[in-house]
């Protein structure tokens, strides 16, 4: 075992995991965290927890994640590289580690203009690739990035996402692949919609051996709304919503309970596809609807069963 | 070539109308070729500012002069019988010009016109684009010819990120993303697969992170 994490276990002993998604709030409190860890807790196997998420100043994810541990649940400390350097970042990986963080997500990060401090420098001294290369050599090394040995080493589940709907399309599963090299245990994927590309996404990462070396965990998330979807499908960079969902929300009478049953059937469907180790459910200020999707779905977190 | 955009005319306003002899300095080097502050666009501004001194009754002068480079001090230095008697050196050349002005007439006060903005080429007719951050360890060659670090606005080293969509960034529809654009050179020699090598991390020593740059060319005495 390289971290003893929950979700690594789970994982190793090619049980289905499933995680969920825990934002820290745009305030210092921690009942925000408390109460959402509550509500997660027993339907998943761990939590990302988000670092800035959309370039929006929160509460840290270290501190979240420490909050989490206390609520009994499994984080997944979530790093982006917009906000520190190098230096920055192996302290945050090594206090996060003392403090019992035992996966982190290594991300590149949202670009600063779409948050609430645009005139902020965006840092990118490293990106995701080159944070994940680093991350394992402080593991395994273990060293830093600079070579100097570390005496303690954190033993950390490394994980990154990977975005099957982001251009050019041949590129992103040799993009996974390039990860994989630099050094992850695991990957969770872009919210998936058009599970037809995903399929092919799925095809090519086990043509590149991908899914052998690297456990990949299939992004979901329930729509709110005819809405959401049309927002989803225009605004977000990197995500394929078909416009036969859009219709579908339209049409719904209830369309929370149409979103959560879209995102149920997604799950049924991939599932099925060779290659997916799990599922990584996204719903993000709707964190209730985490125990619904998993029981509609019939999903038992790995570490449960 | 070095770009620079004139400063709104009000901010420059606020800081002439605290003196009274104003030297206009153009520069006829990059800033004379983007059209924004050479010899023509250095006696606009100062006619500009004559016309909005004599409206706001401000006593004094505003005269003008160019030189062909304002990052030499040859060329700054000759005119210093121009500067005599000024109280404001303000320069339309790129941060450097005012700079080097500041030294080599160190009782003189000086102000920039204009903000530097990039390293970049003429895209088109009047428009012009970043080309280069000037990061001190080219690596260009990798990439097709083609620099992340200058014109991917996360600078990555593994691009493309999960936000480049239909050839553009995910921060503008305006800006191609530069990934695509090194995928697709790359893809036109067959050497795509070459992506697959992990680059970086970035020695940013090297660029401005390292502290002031300078250069000295071997061989020669200052």
């Amino acid at each position: 075992m390289r971290s003893g994490s929950t979700l690594e276990t789970v994982l190793e002993a090619g049980k289905f995991a499933v995680t969920a998604e825990l934002g820290p709030p745009k305030s210092a409190d921690p009942q925000v965290i408390i109460d959402k860890a509550n509500i997660l807790k027993g339907h998943v196997d761990a939590v990302n927890i988000t670092d800035n998420q959309t370039a929006i100043a929160r509460m840290s994810s270290m501190a979240a994640a420490k909050l989490v541990i206390e609520q009994g649940l499994e984080p997944i400390m979530q790093m982006t590289c917009r906000d520190r350097n190098r230096l920055a970042m192996q302290a945050d990986i090594l206090g996060a580690a003392a403090l019992g963080v035992k996966n982190l997500l290594c991300l590149t990060g949202d670009h600063q203009s779409f948050g609430n401090h645009p005139q902020s420098l965006g840092v990118f001294d490293l990106d995701s690739v080159t944070l994940v290369r680093m991350v394992r050599d402080m593991r395994d090394g273990p060293r830093f990035q600079c070579g100097e040995e570390i005496a303690f080493a954190p033993r950390l589940f490394i994980g990154a996402a990977a975005n099957p709907y982001a251009d050019p399309f041949p590129f992103r599963a040799i993009r996974l692949a390039k990860k994989v090299d630099a050094g992850i245990d695991f990957c969770q994927t872009q919210i998936i919609y058009n599970v037809e590309k995903f399929e092919e996404f799925m095809r090519q990462c086990r043509e590149l051996g991908v899914t052998e070396r690297c456990k990949i965990l299939a992004g979901v998330a329930p729509l709110k709304s005819a809405g959401t979807a049309r927002y989803m499908k225009n605004r977000v960079a990197g995500m394929d919503v078909p416009d036969e969902l859009v219709e579908r929300m339209s049409a719904a009478a209830d369309p929370q309970d149409e979103g959560i049953d879209v995102c149920v059937e997604i799950i049924k469907r991939v599932k099925e596809i060779d290659g997916v180790a799990g599922v990584h459910i996204m719903a993000v200020e709707w964190e209730s609807a985490v125990p619904e999707i998993t029981k509609r779905a019939g999903l038992i977190p790995g570490s449960a069963s | 070539m070095i770009t620079a955009e004139r400063k709104p005319f009000d901010q420059i306003k606020t800081v002439t109308d605290q003196f009274e002899n104003i030297l206009v300095v153009g520069c006829n080097t990059c800033v004379a070729v983007c059209l924004t502050g050479g010899e023509k666009e250095a006696e606009i501004l100062a006619t500009q500012l004559r016309l909005q001194r004599q409206k706001d009754g401000i006593g004094g002068t505003v005269e003008t002069v160019t030189v062909l480079r304002q990052c030499e001090n040859e060329y700054v230095d000759a005119v210093a019988a121009q500067v005599a008697g000024k109280d404001l050196i303000l320069s339309t050349a790129c941060s450097i010009g005012p700079q080097l002005f500041a030294d080599r007439f160190p009782q003189v006060r000086v102000a920039p016109a204009m903000n530097t903005n990039m390293l970049g080429v003429v895209k088109e007719h009047h428009v012009w684009t970043e080309y280069c951050a000037a990061c001190g360890d080219c690596g260009i060659f990798n990439t097709g010819g083609i620099c992340p670090i200058a014109r991917c606005a996360k600078q990555l080293t593994n691009g493309p990120c999960g936000g480049s969509q239909d050839g553009h960034c995910e921060i503008s529809k305006d800006i191609p993303c530069v990934w695509q654009l090194i995928y697709l050179k790359l893809a036109s020699f067959g050497l795509e697969g070459n992506l697959s090598r992990i680059s970086g991390p970035k020695d940013w020593s090297k660029a401005n992170s390292g502290g002031p740059r300078t250069m000295k060319k071997e061989g020669f005495k200052p």
